[in-house]
């Protein structure tokens, strides 16, 4: 399976998702460049962590209408999987292939940190190699991370079982202290109508190796693998 | 040589012009001398920052070539950008550290973000891709709204630079002591890794070759930076706020991808950042190191306004630019590769044959100096070196003679209150905002005795920190300067990893008063000796003088960045307790060592005694016993005893690591004939605590080597107390007690203010 990783210019985990999925998932990895029209026949468009254009204007604002933007909605509308993680998961919100948007931390300061995250919907593109109700452990920085929503989109987001990562305590307690930007219902992760776009703030692909505290993202790579494999 | 005359509406150069150059008469005379006429305007601005003491280190330079700088594996020692070393697979590691502390002082969010920048750019220009970001702050009292506010902006600035750029902050240090309160310290250091074969040097070369200006455009932003940055802070120092340069992460991104596409392209043959001083340092800097002549127009530097003068292009410090000198021909392919990045790149002169460092305006010669000589006639000082009496007083002080308080009939109350000491106590606050896992390397990030990064490709890892106690610098300068290697050498070996070398940032106040003189000099000798008896030669570094404020000058502060190697990622060692029933071994003496001691200073609010002392040869054998420990896989944990001797190292051991706590019972009876307070919060050097299923045979590699080594207790994961038995007693540390203290002192005291309040305390306060 070949997957495609945008860098635009200020992306800066595109060189650890290629790394996670060349190295860890044995597949196959190409950088696609912000500027080009051309997906490379990828299977699987990954829009990386980092701060496109500096995150300068609105965290994601201009790198929805960078050349490549089009073809990633086409291939989004194909039904085809994007994965959107941080900086990734804030410019699907502004290009509008995911619902709400990310304000600043309701601390308003950056947050780096390992935090538990819950799996809220085991039967998604994403997530069929977690179980239900499952905690990972998985990596966040971020400085606009808190997630919100229009109350009737939050519900129909959870009516749909479209939120599938929560943030959660060590017993598994969506609870106001677990959430670490103040994010709506502690949401962490969402997926489009169809299933095939996920955005999320944690980092699964900085979560691929127990030196470096946890494997909990691997798994999220290989449910993409099986789905779109099978 | 050419014509040069006074430019239209320059300045005439007047005695009074001259000193506000910061050029004393010897330095004029020196200057004129050189020229053999009047400098011009221009000339006397650039002399003015080629010869600041942030430049040209004339003050420390004789000092600084004592330093050890040679091992088989330095690939670049000091006079480059960065120090570089072999680690082996044809790899290698670049590393340095700058302060920029007159910036941070004033401003303090722009000042730490440019320092981040600056040394980002030291570091790739080498050639190398940054891993990893390292910083060593110091403060006045945490206490104070004021230093809140300094310490909140100095983090937010260090944390949203390197987070943007996407380089993880891994490790440093935090103190906070009074010392500090007027100046404080703002030190940041990188390490990036290479191929050998890419390493790349800033040496201009090639007769006829371009000298290429890329990046940001140039604009009167940090005009006199250097020169600020050399002298004492004052009152007047506020007024210099314009001299602070502002930072654009996302254009140091970019410039960083395009500079490392451009080194392996082949296309150049030097590259520099425009740091301190500007386009004028990086280009006589080049030219002196490929001794060679070079010219340069500023019509042709893009400005960010119109009607720069010469003198402002040269002298800017705008941040983001590099200087490049690009093989002849190869000019378009430069140009290309910047235009990918969205990044501009101009022509602006050319490497001559003609030995001269000329600066033209369109056809008008603005400004020329012979040869190299810009660079080379600097002047030299070596003034006279005096201890402050009140110094020597204070470290001839006994501190057995220090009353006990009466709370410290119970040692508990002092373990309390030393765990929640701001210096101490866990920084989480501060590196919770830096981003310190991205780029997926880091195996051990910030809170552990050193950080720790795998290289990718091998079984290999490198180990990073930085150290400097400067209240022991201060007590005895040649001993703290000893301490400062050794500690930072002990901290990266409890990760595994065998020390290496280290780049250092050498803080000290106004080197023209004989005391401040005295401790630069006594703390480069004791580094001296600690680097040859550790075997880490010095690769770089950086001086930092004039920390003084009207309240006086900083602790002597030469803060050491190390970097260790470990050979296989199996040896990767941290410091809390993990193993129940692990025997708990004290490698080294129980001194009770108390002068210069975090326990005085907090709890009694003393600064006296001699500091602990130090013995380089045997730290070396001491972490050579731990480091043969951990390769053979008998240790399962390792930690530093340093700041509050062995009851705060035992602490941190059971409960620094919120993910992994322990309990612990320890006996320390043995050493009954020492008061408590000498046993528990001495701070006797060479010490590590470690764990250990197999402690006979550590006991074994130590009595070899002669170093002691001591059966001090069992790990008791499931216990909710540290249980010290003590010669008249035993105390009960309860876990909950040790995690409040620890982990919830500096939250608590940054919420105390709202940072717009401290903001507005800022914007009224009168002085620094």
């Amino acid at each position: 399976m070949k997957f495609g990783i945008v860098t635009f210019p200020g992306s800066n985990c595109d060189y650890d998702a290629y790394h996670a999925v060349t190295e860890v998932l044995g597949e196959q990895a190409v950088y696609l460049w912000h500027k080009d029209h051309d997906l490379r026949n990828v299977d699987v468009v990954v829009l990386p962590g980092g701060f496109s254009y500096g995150d300068y204007l609105r965290v994601g604002a201009i790198a929805r209408f960078s050349p490549i933007m089009q073809e990633v909605a086409a291939h989004a509308r194909s039904g085809a999987p994007v994965l959107g993680v941080c900086n990734g998961f804030q410019i699907l919100c502004e290009a509008q292939l995911l619902p709400g948007a990310l304000m600043r931390n309701a601390a308003l300061q950056f947050i780096s940190a390992a935090v538990c995250v819950r799996v809220e919907n085991a039967d998604t593109l994403f997530t069929s190699r977690y179980r239900q109700g499952e905690l990972l452990k998985l990596p966040i920085a971020h400085g606009d991370g808190r997630y919100i929503a229009p109350p009737a989109v939050l519900d129909a987001l959870e009516a749909e079982g479209r939120v599938i990562f929560r943030y959660a305590d060590a017993t598994g307690n969506s609870s106001a202290d677990a959430n670490p930007n103040g994010s709506e219902r502690n949401i962490a992760g969402i997926v489009s109508e169809q299933g095939n776009v996920l955005g999320m703030m944690p980092h699964p692909e900085r979560a691929c190796s127990p030196l470096l505290g946890s494997d909990d993202g691997v798994r999220l790579l290989e449910s993409i693998l099986s789905r779109v494999a099978a | 040589m050419s014509a040069v005359a006074p430019r239209a509406g320059d300045p005439a150069i007047t005695p009074a012009l001259v000193a506000e150059h910061g050029l004393n008469e010897e330095e004029y005379r020196r200057l004129v001398g050189m020229l053999g006429r009047t400098p011009t305007f221009t000339e006397l601005g650039v002399i003015s920052a080629l010869w600041s003491e942030h430049c040209s280190y004339k003050h420390s330079r004789p000092l600084l070539k004592t330093l050890p700088t040679k091992a088989p594996y330095v690939l670049q020692g000091p006079g480059e950008n960065a120090g570089v070393i072999s680690i082996g697979d044809g790899l290698a590691v670049a590393f340095k550290i700058e302060s920029h502390n007159h910036p941070s002082a004033v401003e303090p969010y722009q000042g730490a973000a440019t320092g981040v920048g600056g040394i980002l750019r030291d570091v790739f220009t080498m050639g190398a891709r940054p891993i990893a970001m390292l910083n060593s702050l110091r403060f006045g009292s945490v206490d104070s709204a004021r230093v809140r506010y300094l310490f909140s902006g100095v983090v937010k600035g260090i944390g949203d630079y390197g987070n943007c750029v996407g380089i993880p902050t891994v490790a440093g240090e935090i103190v906070f002591d009074d010392a500090y309160e007027g100046n404080p310290l703002v030190n940041a250091m990188c390490v990036g890794l290479m191929h050998e074969s890419d390493l790349i040097r800033a040496k201009a070369e090639g007769i006829g070759n371009p000298v290429i200006a890329v990046g940001a455009r140039t604009g009167r932003d940090g005009i006199h930076g250097a020169s600020f940055a050399s002298e004492d802070l004052s009152s007047a120092s506020d007024a210099k706020r314009p001299r602070i340069q502002v930072g654009d992460p996302f254009t140091e991104k970019l410039l960083l991808e395009a500079s490392l596409e451009l080194i392996q392209s082949g296309h150049i043959v030097a590259i520099q950042d425009m740091g301190a001083a500007g386009l004028t340092s990086s280009s006589a800097e080049m030219a002196e190191r490929g001794d060679v002549g070079v010219t340069i127009d500023v019509t042709r530097v893009p400005t960010r306004e119109q009607g720069m003068t010469p003198y402002e292009i040269l002298l800017s410090e705008s941040q983001e630019r590099m200087l490049v000198v690009a093989r002849k021909g190869h000019e378009s392919a430069v140009g290309d590769i910047l235009a990918k990045w969205d990044l501009t790149a101009a022509v602006i002169g050319e490497v001559i044959e003609e030995q001269v460092y000329r600066v033209t305006e369109g056809a008008t010669v603005v400004a020329e100096f012979p040869g190299t000589r810009l660079v080379t006639d600097c002047p030299s000082y070596s003034p006279e070196a005096r201890e402050a009496p009140a110094v020597r007083k204070l470290r001839l002080t006994d501190p057995s003679a220090v009353p006990e308080r009466p709370e410290e009939q119970d040692p508990l109350w002092t373990l309390e209150q030393l765990l929640s000491a701001p210096t101490i106590a866990s920084k989480a606050w501060a590196y919770r905002q830096f981003d310190s896992t991205v780029r997926t390397s880091t195996v051990i990030g910030p809170g552990g005795d050193a950080a720790v990064l795998r290289i990718r490709g091998t079984d290999k890892a490198i180990a990073v920190k930085t150290d400097c106690n400067g209240r022991y610098v201060y007590l005895d300068p040649r001993v703290g300067g000893r301490i400062a290697v050794a500690e930072a050498a002990r901290n990266v070996a409890c990760t595994g990893a065998r020390p290496m070398a280290i780049t250092n940032c050498l803080n000290f106040g106004n080197p023209t008063r004989p005391e401040v003189f005295f401790q630069l000099k006594e703390a480069i000798a004791g580094i001296g000796e600690a680097c040859r008896a550790l075997g880490t030669p010095v690769t770089g570094g950086n001086v930092s003088l004039y920390n003084e404020s009207p309240a006086g000058a900083v602790y002597p502060t030469p803060v050491i960045g190390m970097v260790g190697l470990i050979d296989s990622l199996s040896h990767v060692t941290r410091a809390g307790f993990r193993a129940d029933g692990d025997t708990i071994l004290l490698l080294g003496e129980m001194g009770g060592e108390l002068g210069g001691s975090e326990y005085l200073a907090t709890i009694h609010g003393a600064v006296l005694g001699a500091p602990p002392a130090c013995d380089p040869g045997r730290e070396k054998a001491t972490i050579d016993v731990l480091l043969d420990g951990i390769r053979q896989g008998i240790v399962s944990s390792a930690h530093d005893c340093s700041d509050g001797g062995i009851a705060i190292a035992l602490a941190e051991c059971c409960i620094a690591n919120p993910d992994a706590e322990s309990g612990a019972a320890v006996d320390l009876s043995q050493w009954a004939h020492l008061r408590n307070r000498e046993l528990l919060f001495g701070e006797t050097q060479g010490r590590f605590v470690l764990s250990s299923s197999a402690p006979e045979r550590i006991e074994a590699i130590a009595r070899k080597a002669r170093i002691a080594c001591s059966r001090i207790g069992v790990v008791r994961l499931d216990s909710l107390t540290l249980d010290i038995s003590l010669g008249d007693g035993l105390i009960s540390a309860e876990r909950a007690m040790m995690r409040r203290a620890y982990h919830e002192s500096i939250p608590g005291i940054m919420s105390r203010t709202p940072q717009h309040a401290a903001a507005v305390e800022h914007t009224s306060a009168s002085t620094l």
